[in-house]
């Protein structure tokens, strides 16, 4: 601070007269930075996107639906659509639920709860499916209770949708809570002077005001339910046709050299990944049109 | 009398609700939690030391450490680029960039390592050029990296920059005033402001990244030493039956990313504290 104090008068006068330029003078500086930005950003995120693209374009239009067509890739992918679908449910209804207890209602660690909901993020994949293996496996907590009465849990289906159900809690709660918290309560106390019940005041004030949160947090949970891999892939047992997702279809095309099928699944998938992305920048601006209109 | 029933009956309800969700998230998230930390230390700490100092493990997680450490560097450096560039900067076709950030989360991570084969693999036309040089990016090292930064490509963005949007730029132009250029402003006056999202997106990255499995798999090539990673690691002693090995290095994992995220959650109540709300 003490150097500038140093400046001297004229040419602090100067700077004054023409903040306008005061901005400008780093405009080949700005064109370079937004270049390097551009640059990164198309190298990192648009080249490889394209390169994929590209690889089954030069097979042609036929090979790709052709590949599409093996019954193992549409079962693949119907398996995928389905534990999608369920763990989307069960977790929406869930996370909706959650997020109104944290926000509203006051209870003795409702911190540590806070904490708990955002663990998931922090879990490897990996780690989620051994955690599943080690519960309910059979030697598992759970599992050796659970097995004796035939209900098999891993290396099957519901280990699948349960893994995908574990890596995909947080993401309805954690972007509810802070709709629900800039809603505050008045409206839900109004509708609760007025006689509404609860479940009247959620269907009718409540849901209403955070259908974008939730439309968001349902394509989250969907993006990362179709996409999970590490978890599924441990407690699948991959058996072709039976176990196997879409994302594991295309790992095991990769491994056993036949590639085509998995590069037409990885299309497929990574259209949908940004049919999706779409999606979630609609459902944003409707989320920040609507704090906006907000007094 | 009848507010009173209502008010009696909501409670109920209040509460049910709150047994019903906290039983969903204490079976779904805890229970697997517990288990997996009491399995690794049932043996005891000595069977626990014994994995852990595994050459492979140990390399396994060295190696995780120092890939995530490598794309954290670069991420923090871009990522703050790119928020400032997509809030300051106007230029043709922002939005899309804007919308395009967050691809990186919605692309499987198995698409995402496929991608990167199909652009640097062995076979292509980048694959070639660089191995005529005896550089390598797949099944090597910068693969690993590579993969990294992909998936983790929007966190520092979306830590940051909602924080320069809401900045008061009265500040930046007084510097400017008293003749500080671009780079002093920024320096002096804006990045102490950022550092705290900057760290926030650099911690959540971070934690990603010792976690990320399916990008690494197609990229690494799974060759133990060289490119295995701490979840390829436990990935394979899983496959081959070693149960408790596996069970070591992933609560080494687990307890970095708690770490991490107690770190994070501090720092936001530090930097909450020190903004004044």
């Amino acid at each position: 601070m003490a150097t500038d104090l140093g400046v001297d008068q004229t040419k602090l006068q100067s700077r004054a007269l023409n903040l306008g330029q005061a901005v400008r003078p780093s405009s080949l500086g700005r064109w370079l930075l937004t270049g390097a930005v551009l640059g990164w950003f198309a190298i990192l995120i648009l080249v490889p996107s394209l390169a994929l693209v590209r690889q089954v374009a030069v097979g042609g239009l036929k090979p790709f639906l052709l590949a599409l067509a093996r019954p193992e890739v549409q079962r693949a992918f119907g398996m995928s659509l389905g534990i999608t679908a369920l763990a989307t449910v069960v977790n929406t209804i869930f996370g909706i639920g959650l997020a109104l207890v944290l926000t509203r209602q006051r209870f003795w660690g409702r911190a540590l709860v806070d904490g708990v909901v955002d663990l998931p993020f922090a879990i490897s994949p990996i780690v989620a499916g051994l955690m599943l293996i080690v519960l309910y496996g059979p030697e598992g907590w759970l599992g050796r209770w659970l097995e004796p009465h035939g209900v098999r849990v891993v290396y099957a289906v519901p280990g699948m949708i349960l893994a995908t159900m574990f890596v995909t809690v947080p993401f309805v709660v954690r972007e509810l809570v802070p709709v629900l918290r800039e809603l505050g309560e008045e409206y839900e106390q109004a509708a609760h002077t007025l006689g509404a019940g609860r479940w009247r005041t959620f269907w009718s004030v409540t849901l209403p005001s955070i259908r974008w949160g939730v439309a968001y947090g349902v394509t989250l949970t969907v993006a990362r339910s179709l996409g999970e891999f590490g978890a599924v892939l441990v407690v699948s047992g991959n058996v072709i046709g039976h176990t196997q997702t879409a994302t594991l279809y295309i790992e095991e095309g990769v491994e056993s050299f036949h590639p085509e099928g998995a590069y037409a699944a990885s299309l497929v998938l990574a259209a949908i990944s940004f049919i999706l992305l779409v999606g979630m920048d609609f459902v944003r601006k409707h989320l920040e049109g609507g704090r906006e209109n907000r007094p | 009398m009848e507010a009173h029933a209502v008010t009696s009956h909501n409670r109920g309800s209040d509460l049910a609700l709150r047994w019903t969700t906290l039983f969903y998230l204490g079976v779904m998230v805890v229970l697997p939690m517990v288990t997996l930390c009491v399995q690794a230390a049932s043996p005891g700490i000595e069977p626990f030391w014994r994995a852990l100092s595994d050459p492979y493990a140990w390399h396994a997680l060295k190696l995780t450490f120092l890939t995530a450490f490598v794309m954290v560097v670069i991420n923090a450096v871009t990522g703050t680029a790119t928020a400032w560039v997509l809030v300051r900067y106007d230029f043709p076709g922002r939005s899309l960039v804007n919308a395009l950030i967050d691809l990186p989360f919605a692309v499987p991570t198995v698409v995402t390592g496929l991608m990167l084969v199909v652009l640097y693999g062995p076979s292509s036309a980048i694959g070639t050029v660089l191995g005529r040089f005896g550089w390598g990016v797949i099944y090597q090292q910068p693969g690993i990296v590579l993969a990294l930064l992909f998936v983790s490509y929007p966190f520092v963005i979306r830590s940051v920059q909602p924080v320069l949007m809401e900045l008061d730029r009265a500040e930046e132009e007084a510097a400017a005033t008293l003749g500080a250029g671009a780079w002093t402003t920024f320096r002096r006056v804006t990045l102490p402001v950022l550092w705290p999202s900057i760290l926030t997106g650099s911690g959540l990255s971070f934690s990603r990244a010792l976690g990320e499995f399916g990008s690494v798999v197609m990229v690494a090539g799974n060759h133990p030493l060289l490119t295995k990673t701490a979840p390829l690691h436990i990935y394979g002693e899983i496959e081959s039956g070693n149960r408790h090995a596996a069970l070591v290095v992933s609560s080494v994992l687990l307890a970095s990313s708690l770490l991490i995220l107690l770190g994070l959650n501090a720092l936001q109540r530090w930097g909450g504290v020190n903004h004044g709300d």
